[in-house]
């Protein structure tokens, strides 16, 4: 009878004590979460740039027609989930996609969101309607979509020249808002109007970002911030001690470095902090249409001279992954396995094999112990592209190539490499979407504009049409190992590694997921609270 | 008067004229524009794209026009939009002027205050372990660079109080927004302070040498009396000299402490506006500081003349 009671009385203290802990879980409503942000973006229009910095702060005024799932690290297929969406469908043989649209949702400023607006949108992304961006450089992400059609105010169809399944990816992507059709490009740049979880208040360039609740917002109950105010802080010491001394909720997404994550750790013991790829590839661009890169033997050469492990343990600590084009797995969906990658030369583990290997291209070329071959490495006046440039040299002088850095200046740089300005250069790609069709079409097919190098095999061109149209995951994913082997073994951008960052945020906020295989897509916020 | 009056202002207008040239023709030699900056932040270069947006910008322009179309409106009181956040140059630059002129005037307010009774001090109490002592201070402080103490004062205070002294633009209290300002203004100000105090020792140690110093202790003036009452009274002007001077320095100490403490002032404005080559913002702010301290200089001359008739006469 006693142990009889015991036992009851154990089983109401764990219903008690599961009831608080379920009690500390439920989100709570209100609060701003202050945040820092490392630079002053150049706008608010997210459709107009490039760089991350304007998805952090203006994801939260937007929605998509479907998002990737903002609970889960993963970017994959099937958790893509509607947004302004309520449903899609695949029909004429795959080259249609129709989505049911969300009734009732409004714009900022009051104005029904429509069908209108979705093709305004894309009309203006492919460049078919007369209102104009200033820089569309996501283009090419809709090559295949013939035109955008609309059956009444809610329903709408992307109508494509043929099935291309990734482009439910891309619509996914944190890089896909949709923007309303009665403002102007140019508003939209100065004061973007959305239909997202939180509306824009003002943006005070190199000073701050403010974001209020969207008390309108179509999903019920969210979201559960009041607000959200970034403040902008480009020195990394600076933003890094006000996040230690407890003046930001939240350090700015994938900015901590490996090696400052230990201070933080160290300074905030109960900060919370995750290391993810971020799916920027840190490669190398070969001008090979002039001497010396123009000889396939030197890019091979150079190509097996690369210890890319090296890299990795000097700038991050170890924390990185050697891969080819695509994201390596088990983040990355569509990354060689690393039996295949070992095949390709260079990434062998055996480094002085293949620098012996290296070498004798080298003298078949005409250069050797006697005779160096003198270059320039080019890069941008950045730590993150200085770097990793100063340890190419340095490994380039182990198969009689010496190195010169040539640190560009940012307003430099793309006009310099596009004029082909340059030999060899220390480059970062970073992709929005994991997703083969996003990273080969943007920069490995010919006439592409991110292309840098001009690399162009019309061979491997028709390989990407193939594994684009493909809807059978397994089968798209062999071609597309073969794929990238082969952009390897080509030396078309010689892939060095894949970095990881750091994301850290006080232990009271809470609903944080921070993206494992793109950092551009898990902003929308609007499941974040905080618990205090 | 009226001729030297009318001379001043002739050569005011050649000297403004002359400024506005140099900042004009030497922003466009900087390679890289605010076209190619942004197709740079995007990634790609689009040369159809590219040509449009200059041609929207007007930096398309021969110099000469682009030249003619900025002069003209920056006398009409019409600075222009900025290329990058798309607001009025103006409605961007005079916010952050109070800011900067607040920082710059505590900093130097702190370097008279600080340099100048400790260089009494030390001058006074010459070949003493203060002297010294004050002299190590001194020296330090020419020798430390103000962003790197900026870094320090920033990571002390983490450390050791777990708070950050960065800008804070809504103070709640007096107190609160003084002490927004006043650590910055230490940090950019101890440098200035360290040569305030070095150069009032020196004027100080060659007048406390003098005879009517000696002729003032013996007809029995107390030592405070000797010290403030004569001597610093005419040690005084090499060092108010040199605090002109500092004055402008102090923007180039300014824009890192700015960046350091996070401080949205004029002088990281400027940084960032040459970053971007905002063309707008640069020319316009520079050429009103250029306004500003030619203006000066101007009015300075007038009162020189009105003072002193021989100048008007001699000039």
């Amino acid at each position: 009878m006693r142990s009889v009671q015991a036992l009851a009385a154990m089983a109401a203290l764990s219903l008690l004590a599961f009831s608080t802990i379920a009690l500390a879980g439920e989100p709570k409503q209100g609060g701003i979460l202050r945040m820092y942000h490392r630079d002053s973006p150049g706008n608010a229009s997210i459709h107009e740039g490039a760089t991350y910095s304007l998805n952090v702060p203006f994801m939260p005024v937007f929605n998509n027609l479907v998002i990737y799932k903002q609970d889960e690290a993963q970017n994959r297929m099937d958790n893509i989930i509607p947004e302004l969406a309520e449903s899609w469908a695949w029909v004429n043989d795959n080259k249609t996609l129709t989505f049911k649209l969300r009734q009732g949702v409004k714009w900022h400023d009051g104005k029904p969101f429509t069908s209108a607006d979705v093709k305004c949108t894309f009309d203006m992304l492919m460049g078919k309607s007369q209102q104009k961006f200033r820089q569309n450089p996501r283009k090419s992400w809709y090559e295949q979509v013939n035109d955008v059609s609309t059956n009444g105010d809610l329903e709408v169809s992307f109508n494509l020249k043929r099935p291309q399944p990734s482009l439910l990816a891309l619509l996914a992507s944190g890089y896909t808002p949709v923007y309303p059709c009665h403002v102007s490009p140019g508003d939209m740049r100065t004061h973007p109007i959305g239909t997202g979880p939180f509306k824009f208040v003002e943006f005070k360039a190199n000073e701050s970002i403010k974001l209020t609740r969207n008390t309108d917002y179509w999903r019920k109950g969210r979201p559960y911030l009041d607000g959200i105010e970034f403040t902008i802080i480009p020195n990394r010491s600076t933003a890094i001690l006000a996040f230690v001394a407890g003046k930001f909720d939240m350090a700015f997404p994938t900015e901590v470095s490996i090696p400052l994550l230990k201070d933080v750790k160290s300074q905030a013991p109960n900060a919370v902090c995750v290391v993810e790829p971020n799916n920027v590839a840190t490669n190398i661009i070969v001008n090979s249409s002039a001497p010396p890169f123009d000889n396939i033997d030197i890019r091979r050469a150079m190509a097996l001279s690369l210890d890319r492990k090296a890299f990795i343990s000097i700038m991050f600590e170890g924390q990185g992954d050697v891969g080819g084009t695509m994201l390596p797995p088990p983040n990355g969906l569509w990354g060689m396995p690393k039996e295949m990658l070992e095949t390709i030369p260079g990434y062998g583990p055996d480094i002085n094999a293949n620098r012996e290997e290296a070498k004798k291209l080298m003298q078949k070329a005409g250069y050797g112990p006697d005779k160096h071959l003198a270059v320039k490495v080019s890069t941008r006046n950045i730590p993150v592209y200085r770097d990793p440039a100063v340890i190419l040299i340095d490994q380039l002088k182990s198969i009689y190539i010496d190195g010169e850095l040539d640190v560009v200046e940012t307003a430099n740089w793309f006009p310099k490499v596009a004029r082909k300005d340059y030999m060899l250069g220390l480059n970062l790609t970073g992709n929005a979407v994991d997703d083969p069709d996003q990273s080969f079409y943007e920069n490995y097919s010919c006439g592409s504009e991110r292309n840098y190098t001009n690399y162009c095999n019309k061979e491997i061109e028709k390989l990407f049409d193939v594994q684009s149209q493909e809807t059978d995951v397994a089968k798209r994913k062999k071609m597309v190992w073969d794929i990238d082997k082969k952009l390897q073994e080509d030396v078309a951008r010689p892939i060095i590694f894949h970095a990881r960052t750091g994301s850290c945020w006080q232990p009271y906020v809470k609903g944080v997921t921070v993206m494992s295989n793109s950092s551009y897509n898990g902003y929308r916020y609007e499941d974040v609270w905080m618990d205090k | 008067m009226f001729a030297y009056l009318v001379r001043r202002l002739f050569l005011m207008l050649v000297t403004l004229f002359g400024i506005s040239v140099v900042i004009f023709f030497l922003l466009r030699i900087v390679p890289g524009n605010i076209v190619d900056i942004l197709f740079a932040a995007a990634g790609y270069v689009d040369p159809a794209d590219k040509a449009n947006l200059e041609k929207e910008l007007g930096i398309d322009q021969p110099l000469i026009v682009q030249y003619w179309h900025w002069i003209s409106g920056f006398l009409r009181g019409d600075f222009g939009y900025s290329y990058v956040s798309e607001k009025p140059a103006l409605q961007e630059i005079l916010p952050r002027i109070p800011i900067t002129a607040r920082l710059a005037g505590l900093a130097l307010l702190f370097s008279a205050s600080i340099g100048i009774p400790l260089g009494v001090i030390s001058a006074v109490k010459q070949g003493t372990r203060l002297d010294y002592a004050l002299r190590v201070v001194s020296l330090s402080g020419l020798s430390l660079p103000s962003f790197w103490l900026g870094l320090l004062i920033l990571t002390a205070s983490v450390a050791m109080f777990n708070q950050m002294p960065i800008f804070n633009p809504n103070p709640a209290t007096w107190l609160e927004a003084f002490a927004t300002y006043a650590v910055p203004a230490a940090a950019v100000g101890f440098r200035s302070a360290a040569l305030t105090m070095r150069i009032t020792r020196s004027s100080m140690l060659e007048v406390l040498r003098q005879d009517y110093i000696r002729t003032a202790r013996a007809k029995g003036a107390s030592e405070a009396a000797v010290n403030y009452q004569h001597a610093l009274k005419n040690a005084i002007l090499p060092v108010i000299t040199v605090i002109g001077i500092e004055a402008a320095f102090l923007i180039g100490g300014l824009i890192v402490t700015e960046t350091v403490f996070n401080i949205p002032g004029v002088a990281r404005f400027l940084v960032e506006a040459i970053r971007w080559r905002d063309y707008p913002i640069v020319q316009n702010l520079v050429m009103l500081i250029a306004v500003v301290v030619v203006s000066a200089n101007f009015i300075v001359d007038m009162l020189y003349a009105v003072f002193d008739p021989r100048i008007r006469y001699t000039d």
